[in-house]
């Protein structure tokens, strides 16, 4: 039986639930998820000032801050925290290694390969077209504005580098569910075409790569009841050759793990539960058992995959408009119907100045933001306050920069009585969005490779 | 026969892809997964999600969670980073679906 914990469901998540993780117990394996979509684009901007930086400085800190633990208990770590620079990532945490005075006893991986940038015109110009796979459009179309892509690798590079030895293993964009999966095949030595077991820790894997998700987190059944939500632990695998698997936490920790809550992450993000594709195999959702085995321990069994597909997914991000949301905040009596009155007066004030928006988009928070347009009625004229809240959308940014000056001059010339305009006008943004893909995996080597400190 | 809200006999997690967000809907007690079955039609959800969802709706079964899992497509505002709504993701789509009222046995 290996342990492997998640410490990290996004960058961003609590800095100490890695610390902890190493600290509070017996431990073989922890993993970290740093790069949601979106992360690319901004590790691509930031190695665009700096060729040192573009991958996830959380990582190296808190490598510095737990590298002696790591060594002292064998823990081994797998991160897709190099963005798109795991080179310079692997060169900080080596000097870290070196300064600690661990130089020898520290091998660092890096699983590359998944940055198509270099190749993205030669690709385009071979007819490999990145369709968007939501809309259909060529990449052709938008390609001056494309500001990375990066093909999601699976687990068989990341358990190369476990077989070369390597304690840490930083990775660019690989799937979450990878970065679970590895060991098992590292350690398990299972094979390309072991389907089930591929698929069982593939689950394994979506089981806690949202962190705390999966052990009482964000969980709806019970919340009330929920133990200790200041000091929860986060998710740990125990996992078996055979592909069974439990999910469990350390002991003294607070959160719980029970049945209905792993329900629940199992069904996040879900989308066909019988086809859950990744570069390793298609998992089948509708073939787990799950049984609660002993306190805060859930128990699967049962699993069925099939083989992968010819293809990796891509995540494609490229600049398309500019953005800006603004808020304000008016107070009772008929709160609601202030804010409403003041969101019909800003709107008119923008059609005058003749002000062209791809979208425009109100809600009235403390009045049914959440889910208003499912409640039947008005909203309570009692409410203590309602916020407007106010975005517009368009590709002429000085149209997005005029409407964040149409918003404080309702503090005065609109209806009574407002606030919340102190932290001045909205900041426009410009917006990076998301392009999904499939490439031949034919077109894609990863790259492995270890160094020692 | 009685009429309960959903909150009352099933849980519910929803998250994102893009465009489209998905609702996972999970029975308290298996007794009442039939129920769900039967009462929480692909069409029902695109009725209650119908000034929020402006593509179709898809559902998946998973009886052995007793759990159904919907699409939603077309409802957060063209998604991540595109979208103007305070709940870009659908987050809250979990919880607004558990508001539905049906007949159970």
């Amino acid at each position: 039986m290996i342990r492997i914990a998640n410490g990290q469901g996004f960058w961003g998540d609590s800095l100490e639930a890695p610390v902890e993780q190493v600290r509070r117990g017996p431990l073989d394996y922890l993993t970290l998820d740093y790069l949601a979509e979106i992360t690319m684009s901004i590790v691509q901007k930031q190695k665009s000032r700096d060729p040192k930086a573009g991958y996830a400085r959380d990582f190296v800190d808190m490598i510095a801050r737990i590298l002696p633990d790591l060594v002292e208990r064998r823990v081994k770590v797998i991160a897709n925290a190099g963005g798109v620079n795991p080179q310079a990532c692997r060169d900080a945490v080596l000097d870290i290694a070196r300064r600690q005075g661990l130089a020898g006893k520290v091998r660092v991986a890096i699983v590359a390969g998944d940055d198509l940038m270099p190749h993205l015109d030669s690709m385009l110009a071979r007819g490999i077209e990145l369709k968007n796979m939501e809309t259909g459009e060529s990449l052709a179309g938008v390609r001056p504005l494309v500001q990375s892509a990066n093909v999601y690798l699976g687990a068989w590079p990341i358990a190369e580098a476990l077989a070369q030895g390597a304690d840490i293993v930083i990775c660019g964009r690989v799937t979450d569910t990878g970065l679970a999966l590895a060991p098992m095949i590292h350690e398990f030595k299972w094979g390309k075409d072991d389907w089930d077991k591929l698929s069982a820790g593939t689950i394994a894997g979506h089981s806690i790569e949202c962190g705390a998700q999966s052990t009482g987190g964000n969980c709806q059944v019970d919340w009330q009841t929920m133990p200790d939500y200041a000091d929860i632990g986060y998710p740990i695998i125990e996992a078996e050759p055979d592909g069974t698997f439990v999910i469990t936490k350390h002991a003294g920790t607070g959160g719980r793990v029970t049945v209905a809550g792993v329900k629940e992450q199992l069904l996040y993000e879900m989308g066909d539960p019988k086809e859950y594709i990744t570069p390793d195999c298609v998992a089948d959702f509708t073939t787990i058992k799950l049984e609660q085995a002993g306190e805060n321990r859930v128990r699967f069994s049962g699993i069925k995959g099939r083989p992968d597909t010819p293809f990796y997914k891509v995540s494609i991000s490229y600049t398309n408009g500019f953005k800006a949301t603004g808020n304000l905040m008016y107070s009772w009596p008929d709160a609601f119907v202030k804010a409403k009155l003041a969101d019909s007066i800003l709107r008119q004030r923008l059609d005058k100045l003749g002000l062209k928006f791809d979208a425009i988009h109100s809600e009235f928070v403390g009045a049914g933001a959440c889910h208003g347009e499912i409640l039947a009625g008005e909203p309570s004229s009692d409410a203590p306050e309602v916020v407007l809240r106010i975005g517009v959308r368009s590709q002429n940014k000085a149209a997005v920069e005029r409407f964040t000056k149409e918003l404080a001059p309702l503090a005065l010339n609109g209806p009574p009585v407002v606030t919340g305009l102190g932290s001045g006008r909205p900041k426009v943004e410009e917006i990076v969005a998301y392009w999904p893909a499939l490439i031949p995996k034919s077109e894609v080597v990863p790259q492995v490779s270890v160094e020692v400190a | 026969m009685a009429r309960v809200r959903l909150v009352e006999i099933a849980h519910a997690r929803s998250g994102d892809k893009g465009d489209t967000a998905n609702v996972g809907l999970i029975a308290r007690d298996p007794k009442h997964y039939l129920a769900l079955v039967r009462e929480v039609t692909a069409e029902r959800v695109k009725q209650h999600f119908a000034e929020v969802c402006k593509g179709e709706v898809q559902r998946f079964e998973l009886p052995n969670l007793g759990a159904l899992n919907f699409l939603l497509h077309e409802s957060l505002d063209g998604g991540g980073t595109m979208s103007l709504k305070s709940d870009p993701q659908g987050k809250t789509y979990s919880a607004a679906l558990l508001r539905m009222e049906i007949e159970v046995d």
